[in-house]
């Protein structure tokens, strides 16, 4: 087995190709025939939103580097890059609906920021100081991430069916129906917990859409030990529309999820998008990508950079350089506010070990919670 | 002490475990006080009740709909609450709980059907490290008012995996409760108690305990959801057990009775957490403790019942605290379950060897 991704795994170019895309890699608009329905969805975004994805982005790329360099240095117990995610990542964020909730893997970063989730609160799970991190109700229905690979695309299923149960959901006001948004990966997407939600999404035909993020790498492992077919091709098999995107190219990520986001808040049941793009970075700080994968193979992806793509672009449209200057200040800046935050983190108190373990009286957690504080109190100058 | 015939099933019915009197029947409603079902019935009565107090209970699992799953517990509450109510499911244990920890995020009240005890493997990962963690990850925004009903135990002569004991696995899951009723009025009101709980519950029923007939109290419970309780008293020797074991006990009791020995048998009733109150209570009058079980000994239910109760009556205990359970070897061929599941005159031989301490 080849130890790179095989063709069918990176985007084919030419406007023959099955993968929508709206962008080429050097910037220039130029929709492939696979784009065509979904050029519509284009027209509700403006220049303010082009310049709100191109912010994002930015900002996230440096929010990114910060945290590793945070993890560098011993402040964080480990960081989870999305380098090179960005376009995927930003494009399908801001086609959500304020109604709409998001469950996420854990690398969706800029997601929750733009769902409205202080991305501090990430590093605080990070530094290992909390399990969770946020208020999903208070927080832009962004859920919590989770660790254990596929398990929230289930959440997000039966989520689904508890909006058509409640009739939140295709009532023919697209202001209020909702939908879900999941987010995956294609190491994931072996799980069987994946294959077994889009069981019950096609079954109960969910108002929900499966975002699979294929950045090519699994810590190790290439996409082509995972799948044999694109990954898109699978949702036919369970009877569920699929459709690759070229995940380097924000606009093609905001038009194609927008779609299936209405379609699913309308009552045409989920869909399964393939955003084929690259983890630039390692899979967590953890990890060494030279020991499994070529520079010349990284360097062809860094070349397809989803920044510098959308950037080239909106020079092409006559944005100013003032903007983009700004843009790069303003995420130094955040990146700064963040290093100077994470450093103000403080542990929890010892107590919440035994906080919310259960809803209602537990005699045992009752017992050991006073035992600790006997323990603790039993040592001179004891302050439990 | 002589001996009754080997491996006898387990038939006798419980005395009736209501301690509160009947209801009074002058209420407006023509509804009985209380009725003789069998533990089964005593579940689809429960489960009617609480599907008709709260709409958010939705009742998940396989062939629970127009079959009303494969022991009937269910049966007729799909045609009662229709198709929002009762989801009859893929077949896929996983998608089963997975899609409930969503329900309940939701709001709802997820109840889960898992066919037999041996198929509950496939869901183990969503129970475990998701639906048992969620609440305390959420740091108590959300709650997880999920109950997993799982048919469990042997004395059914079935295939592989269907007649299995694996209530240790979720005993030692911190965010879980684990209960089993080991009698109707018990299952009648536990399943309700289960539902309302805001934490998830993993409700074990004896499957071998489903027909036999018992007195139903419609008007109050009697005993809370986690509370063990004497269900026959006696003075030598304490025996404690869960679900279908104490009818195991029970005819013990009555055999040691013959022969001059006491028994006080204590139903578990709540495996996580355990009420130690009524089992020490016990074992200070007898001072003699044997653990009965199902499930295979090893790192089990009647191990962590045999450490507590030696750290909290050491000076009470007249003899080690003795288990019997199923051997620690895989739940063998039906036709030789009754070597491997404790009879009665093994929890009596048991009885012996702690009255000669």
């Amino acid at each position: 087995m080849a130890a790179t991704p095989d063709e069918f795994f990176v985007p084919a170019s030419g406007a023959e190709s099955p993968t929508v895309r709206m962008l080429t890699a050097d910037g220039t608009f130029q929709p492939s025939d696979a784009a065509a329905e979904y050029l519509p969805y284009l027209d509700r975004i403006s220049e303010a939103d082009h310049r709100r994805f191109y912010r994002d982005m930015v900002v996230v790329r440096k929010f990114d580097i910060e945290a590793a360099n945070l993890q560098r240095q011993g402040q964080l117990a480990l960081w989870v890059p999305s380098h090179g995610q960005e376009a995927a990542q930003v494009g399908s964020a801001y086609a959500t609906r304020a109604q709409d909730h998001v469950f996420p893997s854990y690398r969706e970063h800029v997601v929750g920021m733009i769902r409205g989730i202080d991305v501090v609160d990430i590093l605080r799970m990070l530094r290992g100081v909390t399990l969770g991190g946020w208020k999903p109700e208070e927080h832009g229905n962004f859920h919590l991430y989770t660790l254990v690979l596929a398990s929230q695309t289930l959440h997000a299923t039966g989520f689904a069916m508890g909006m058509q149960l409640d009739g939140s959901t295709a009532t023919g006001n697209p202001e209020t129906d909702q939908a879900v948004i999941v987010y995956y990966g294609d190491g994931a997407s072996s799980e069987g917990e994946a294959s077994e939600a889009l069981v019950y999404a096609a079954s109960y035909q969910t108002p929900q859409v499966f975002f699979l993020q294929n950045n090519q790498w699994a810590i190790s492992v290439p996409v082509s030990r995972q799948s044999r077919t694109p990954l898109y091709k699978r949702a036919g098999g369970f009877g569920i529309p699929g459709t690759q995107i070229d995940g380097n190219d924000v606009l093609a990520s905001y038009a194609v999820t927008a779609k299936h986001l209405d379609d699913a808040r309308s009552g045409r049941g989920p869909a399964l998008i393939e955003a084929v793009t690259y983890r630039v970075g390692a899979h967590t700080t953890a990890d060494d990508p030279t020991k499994y994968r070529t520079a010349d193979e990284t360097a062809s992806w860094v070349a397809r950079d989803p920044i510098v793509r959308f950037r080239t672009y909106l020079q092409g449209l006559g944005i100013e350089q003032q903007f983009l200057d700004d843009v790069d200040v303003e995420a130094a800046d955040f990146a700064a506010d963040v290093r100077r935050r994470a450093l103000e983190i403080r542990g929890p108190e010892k107590h919440t070990i035994f906080d919310n373990v259960y809803a209602e009286a537990h005699p045992r957690i009752d017992e050991q919670r006073a035992w600790l504080d006997s323990y603790e109190a039993s040592f001179e100058g004891g302050n439990a | 002490m002589s001996r009754t015939a080997a491996s006898a099933p387990a038939d006798t019915t419980i005395a009736d475990p209501a301690i509160i009197p009947a209801t009074d029947a002058s209420a407006a409603t023509a509804a009985p006080a209380s009725a003789s079902l069998p533990l089964a019935k005593a579940l689809n009565a429960g489960l009617r009740q609480a599907m008709k107090e709260n709409s958010k209970v939705v009742l998940m699992g396989e062939d629970i709909g127009p079959l009303g799953g494969v022991f009937r517990v269910t049966e007729g509450l799909h045609a009662e609450f229709g198709d929002k109510r009762v989801l009859d499911t893929p077949l896929a244990e996983a998608g089963i709980v997975g899609t409930a920890i969503g329900l309940a995020l939701r709001g709802y009240r997820p109840v889960c059907e898992i066919q037999f005890d041996g198929f509950v493997f496939p869901g183990f990962n969503q129970i475990t490290t998701q639906l048992a963690r969620m609440r305390n990850r959420h740091e108590g925004s959300v709650s997880m008012p999920v109950v997993i009903r799982i048919p469990y135990g042997g004395h059914i002569g079935s295939i592989e995996h269907h007649q299995e004991s694996p209530e240790a696995y979720f005993a030692h899951t911190p965010g879980l409760r684990v209960v089993s009723p080991s009698n109707p009025h018990d299952a009648y009101w536990m399943l309700q108690e289960a539902i309302r709980s805001d934490d998830p519950v993993i409700f074990f029923e004896p499957k071998s305990r489903y027909w036999p007939k018992g007195e139903v109290h419609f008007g109050e419970s009697g005993t809370p959801l986690h509370a063990s309780r004497v269900v026959r008293a006696g003075t030598d020797v304490t025996v404690v057990g869960h679900g279908a074991m104490v009818s195991v006990l029970l005819q013990a009791a009555e055999i040691a009775e013959a022969e001059g020995i006491s028994l006080e048998v204590v139903d578990l009733r709540s495996i996580s957490p355990i009420d130690y109150g009524p089992i020490l209570g016990s074992v200070e009058k007898t001072g003699r403790l044997v653990v009965a079980q199902e499930a295979s000994g090893f790192v089990s239910v009647g191990s962590e019942i045999a450490a507590t109760v030696t750290e909290k009556a050491f000076y009470t205990l007249q003899a080690p605290v003795l288990r019997v359970s199923g051997f620690d070897a895989p739940f063998p061929a039906a036709a030789v379950e009754t070597y491997f599941l404790p009879s009665p005159d093994r929890v009596l031989e048991a009885v012996d060897r702690a009255l000669s301490y």
